[in-house]
């Protein structure tokens, strides 16, 4: 028995390994201590707490999604929670002078969103897939109407709000300027990073994949699905508490928005765009569309309807997301045959990016003539002034649209031959992916 | 307190027969396709959207018939050259389709016909009250509706089981791999089955879009609701979806019309209490908690029936 295991076990880390590993988390602590030394406004450190609470909300859900298989749509009850009772959490310890510094808070959101997670998980993992989806939208709609009735407690559609300034002071940091918040939400940020990672490291963290892939074999080998499932669930909702904790200190408000069906698809979107297939996944999902959320709204007034559009396109040419792609190209890169395949991405690109260009500019003309066509037609999308009752930019919409996509199609095919040739390659050399 | 009862019961059946026009479709599809379409409601805005915009050009009656078959056709289209592409990716990816889908066609919808709700209205040949029943009219515009939905739902069951499509959809629900063994087009009843079940939903749109309100938000009020009825009834039955469409219609109606609260029933909390959240639950009425109702009958079915009322797979 004992061979067996020593034999199975993976050999422990080399030591460069180790200090590779423990490397890249110092350097990670050490960028967040520096990002905003490098851009100090105070909108982009808004930004970068947007995308902390965005990663731990993110990655918390993909403990649920890509860990466990489970597909939630109402992951956003435990964060909406979380945030709601740190509000109320704040307002008290403020009220009675509690000697909790608000550092700690965040833990308060956490419990919330764990506690609930224990109430209604047991329920809501008796069935994974299909099921599962659909429970977790009753349970959130259940959630969030009821968020409407309790007025006292939830505050109606107006919300609540507290003032983080007002509790027990260290170091004599107040909490009210937007670095200090930054330094709260990185620090919070790293702390649910490494221990959900150190979470999939754990038999548990193993289990739950075994009951992703296989919940059948699961049963065989003498677990219960159910209970993994619902472990899996509980860590995931206390994350959640954290995340809406951090939004809720960061905003100093909570209300109904935070539980609702935009949230649960917000992080859906982020996690799956970002990829679930590897934990940096939603790291680089959150990142990504939070920029996108906020960079779009600039430029075009239907940045919603791009979003969902490039949503569709991960899930139908991409499901492994942004991580999923690029990680296809590892092999590749092992192999010495990327260069095979980078001339034939490049072909590509020009017709599909003309594709995507004649794509904007077309549903930009719609846009003009539908939401206001007694306007002035030069408008202004991505920056770009043009006339939208030009017959020219009709015409070039058109071939672009219409020419990029003919174009575009034979070039697909060819990167497809490129990718195999580009693949065989590595096959041969006996490099997995 | 009889007139309540008639009228919400006719009211309840006729919401409970709307629900069954599109929970048939979403049951059918998932049966046979394994996959639940999050974008079923969109269709159902989508016919009243439609419905909207050819009566405008040609009246009422052609929108009846023109709509659906519209969104049918794109119902079809997306089945062909969309979920049919993502579906070697599995079900969840199947899924997050229809899901971003679903946030698309809200999307579209509110850029072609914006946010506020569209002047859609009931045709004037039926603007009159049918009859009136206790000093209530009752619109004969609900009595079409109600019309349509049962002679769709008694055509459907004719269409199930007396011809052979039928049969094969019925074969599907239970032994889908076994029907393409039998060398049955799979591929195209899929999509076929796709087109009709979203068609039904966009009738549905039509008939409700005059009497209930054409917005870009009903798809999102009214979706969550659909797969309760799903669940409820039991994944994959189409009598559980029967079933739960009549009762979720009539637990939602009787419960909009109640003035019933617990302070109501024993007396107003004690001032010690009045401030507190408890009020909020004291002072509730049912009238209020109607739109939790089928959400609260989800989770109790969750917890004592798991597969549904009707339902026997456990998928």
């Amino acid at each position: 028995m004992s061979e067996i295991t020593s034999s199975a076990a993976p050999p422990l880390p080399a030591a460069s390994e180790k200090l590779k590993f423990y490397g890249l988390w110092v350097v990670a602590a050490i960028a967040l201590l520096l990002l905003p030394k490098l851009f100090s406004s105070g909108g982009s450190l808004t930004t970068f707490s947007l995308i902390g609470i965005s990663i731990i909300f993110s990655l918390s859900y993909n403990i649920l999604l890509g860990q466990t298989g489970m597909l939630s749509f109402g992951h956003a009850v435990y964060y909406g929670l979380g945030g709601f009772l740190v509000i109320h959490a704040i307002n008290i310890i403020g009220a009675n002078k509690l000697p909790i510094p608000l550092p700690l808070v965040p833990l308060i959101g956490g419990l919330t969103g764990l506690l609930f997670a224990v109430l209604l998980g047991w329920v809501s993992t008796q069935r994974s897939g299909t099921a599962f989806a659909m429970i977790s939208l009753g349970v959130a709609e259940l959630v969030a109407s009821s968020a409407l009735i309790l007025r006292t407690f939830f505050g109606g559609e107006a919300g609540i709000s507290a003032n983080r300034t007002k509790l027990l002071r260290v170091f004599d940091w107040s909490f009210g300027p937007q670095i200090q918040i930054y330094y709260l939400v990185a620090a919070w940020t790293l702390i649910a990073v490494i221990a959900m990672y150190a979470l999939t490291r754990t038999p548990l963290g193993r289990m739950c994949n075994a009951v992703r892939d296989n919940p059948e074999r699961v049963q065989f080998v003498g677990y219960d699905p159910h209970v993994v499932r619902y472990l899996a669930f509980c860590f995931s909702g206390f994350f959640a508490g954290i995340a809406g904790a951090l939004a809720a200190i960061n905003f100093e408000i909570a209300n109904s928005a935070y539980l609702g069906a935009v949230q649960s698809g917000t992080v859906l979107f982020a996690t799956y765009i970002g990829g679930v297939g590897f934990f940096i996944g939603p790291i680089v999902g959150a990142i990504f569309v939070t920029f996108l959320s906020l960079g779009l709204s600039d430029l075009t007034p239907v940045w919603q309807l791009y979003f969902g559009l490039i949503f569709i396109a991960v899930v139908v040419f991409a499901p492994g997301g942004i991580t999923g792609l690029l990680m296809m190209h590892r092999p590749l890169l092992k192999a010495g045959t990327l260069t095979k395949v980078l001339p034939s991405y490049l072909i590509g690109f020009v017709p599909t990016l003309a594709m995507i260009v004649g794509l904007i500019l077309a549903i930009e003309t719609i846009v003009h003539y539908t939401v206001s066509p007694g306007d002035d037609s030069h408008i202004k999308a991505f920056g770009v002034n043009f006339d939208a009752a030009s017959p020219y930019i009709w015409a070039m919409t058109a071939i672009l649209l219409i020419g990029g996509y003919l174009v575009a199609r034979k070039t697909w095919t060819w990167v497809g031959h490129a990718w195999d040739d580009a693949t065989s390659g590595t096959h041969e050399q006996g490099i997995a992916a | 307190m009889l007139e309540l009862i008639v009228i919400s019961t006719l009211n309840g059946v006729l919401f409970g027969m709307l629900l069954f026009l599109m929970a048939s479709g979403l049951t059918v599809i998932f049966s046979m396709l394994g996959v639940l379409n999050f974008a079923h409601a969109s269709f159902y805005m989508l016919g009243a959207f439609f419905g909207f915009q050819v009566s405008r050009w040609f009246g009422f009656w052609p929108a009846l018939l023109i709509a659906p078959l519209l969104a049918g056709a794109i119902g079809a289209g997306v089945e062909r050259y969309g979920l049919r592409r993502v579906h070697k990716n599995g079900h969840v990816a199947e899924l997050l389709f229809t899901f971003g889908l679903a946030f698309a066609i809200e999307e579209i919808v509110q850029i072609i016909w914006g946010k506020s709700p569209v002047d859609f209205r009931v045709p004037p040949l039926l603007d009159f009250p049918a009859f009136t029943i206790f000093s209530t009219n009752y619109p004969a515009y609900k009595m079409f509706m109600l019309l349509v939905s049962i002679v769709i739902f008694i055509g459907l069951l004719i269409v199930l089981k007396k011809t052979r499509i039928g049969l094969i959809v019925q074969a599907a629900l239970t032994h889908p791999h076994m029907v393409g063994h039998l060398g049955h087009n799979v591929g195209r009843i899929f999509m076929l089955v796709f087109g009709v079940g979203t068609a039904l939903a966009a009738v549905a749109g039509v008939i409700a879009g005059p009497a209930l309100v054409t917005q870009s938000n009903m798809a999102g009020l009214l979706g969550p609701i659909l797969f309760v009825v799903v669940v409820v009834g039991g994944l994959g039955s189409l009598p559980g979806a029967f079933v739960a469409s009549l009762l979720i219609g009539l637990v939602q109606t009787f419960a909009v019309s109640m003035n019933g609260s617990l302070s109501g029933a024993f007396g107003p909390l004690s001032a010690a209490y009045a401030s507190t959240w408890l009020a909020d639950i004291w002072g509730v009425t049912i009238a209020q908690i109607a739109p939790i109702m089928p959400y609260v009958l989800l989770v109790l079915i969750l917890i004592f029936r798991p597969m549904g009322l009707l339902g026997t797979r456990d998928t």
